[in-house]
């Protein structure tokens, strides 16, 4: 993406927010990063349109995975150079509880590094750290700086 | 297989405020079997370099033919909730084109319902997406706030 280009030609990360606002989908969901160094939550604006369950109501199971998604991705870009988005190849959810119609935060850890693919854990919660909603495990391809042109 | 690539007609899942959001619909469902689409849209990119769609969408697709394939046949036995989805990624979706979800629940045990799905454009053995997921039958039939 040109924005990551012209920000590692800067020899700077990324401005994530910025990132995120330009991706039309992550504005659709209504996605908002909080960096604190390098320490980096995600939050879902809640929204009548997330929700998947009018019933109870709950967000919609897709909306949750998808902003995992997005918070893996979000990570690997704060922790590799790449210039461009890591792919993802296989992710695994598990639903914990079902999210109520509020915010919701979520982090990510990069379990290993590897020189094409790395393993990403990712945890949503709402009300508590310690009671999560969902959790994602998944793997994604990358494109180191060095190889982008090969 | 048979593949159906001519869909067109379906109904949108008003109901459900994110399938409307997406626009997705309901195009078939059979006993154990749903097929569902999400119609391609700007706003749904997830990369604004190569336009394709954002893997999130599909996740949202295939967990809601999913959910369709299990309603299928477990409409009895009140809600159901996603326990665990697992989505491989086969190749990027193609811009412009309409996204379809096939979904098959094979198993349904006293509480929980097994399902397979695969995400296509035309063809179901060209897949973008293929996923395994098991729902939880029964779940909460009050709303918020009543016994939780």
């Amino acid at each position: 993406m040109e924005l990551i280009k012209r920000a590692l030609a800067e020899g700077r990360k990324p401005d994530l927010q910025a990132l995120v606002d330009a991706i039309p989908y992550c504005r659709f969901l209504g996605i908002d990063i909080d960096r604190k160094g390098t320490e980096l939550t995600t939050i879902l604006r809640f929204d009548k349109k997330l929700i998947g369950n009018p019933i109870l109501p709950a967000l919609h199971g897709g909306v949750v995975g998808a902003f995992l998604e997005v918070t893996a991705v979000i990570q690997l870009m704060l922790e590799i150079e790449s210039e461009d988005l890591p792919k993802p190849v296989d992710i695994s959810i598990d639903y914990l509880r079902s999210g109520k119609p509020v915010d919701t935060y979520a982090r990510a850890i990069i379990t290993k590094h590897g020189r094409r693919v790395c393993n990403v854990r990712a945890e949503a919660w709402q009300d508590e750290h310690t009671r999560p909603i969902a959790a994602l495990h998944g793997h994604f391809l990358i494109r180191p700086k060095d190889r982008a042109q090969t | 297989m048979s593949n159906f690539p001519d869909h067109t007609a379906g109904f949108i899942l008003q109901g459900i405020p994110h399938a409307a959001a997406l626009k997705l619909m309901i195009i078939d469902v059979k006993l154990g079997e749903a097929i569902c689409k999400v119609p391609y849209a700007e706003h749904l990119i997830g990369n604004p370099d190569t336009r394709v769609i954002h893997g999130g969408v599909i996740t949202a697709l295939l967990d809601n033919a999913c959910g369709a394939a299990v309603g299928s046949k477990t409409a009895l036995k009140g809600q159901i909730a996603t326990l665990d989805l697992r989505i491989d990624y086969m190749k990027p979706a193609t811009p412009d084109e309409d996204i379809f979800a096939f979904a098959e629940c094979y198993k349904v045990t006293k509480n929980i319902a097994f399902v397979r799905g695969v995400a296509y454009h035309t063809d179901r053995n060209d897949p973008i997406a293929t996923c395994v997921a098991s729902f939880m039958l029964g779940t909460a039939k009050s709303t918020r706030g009543e016994a939780r």
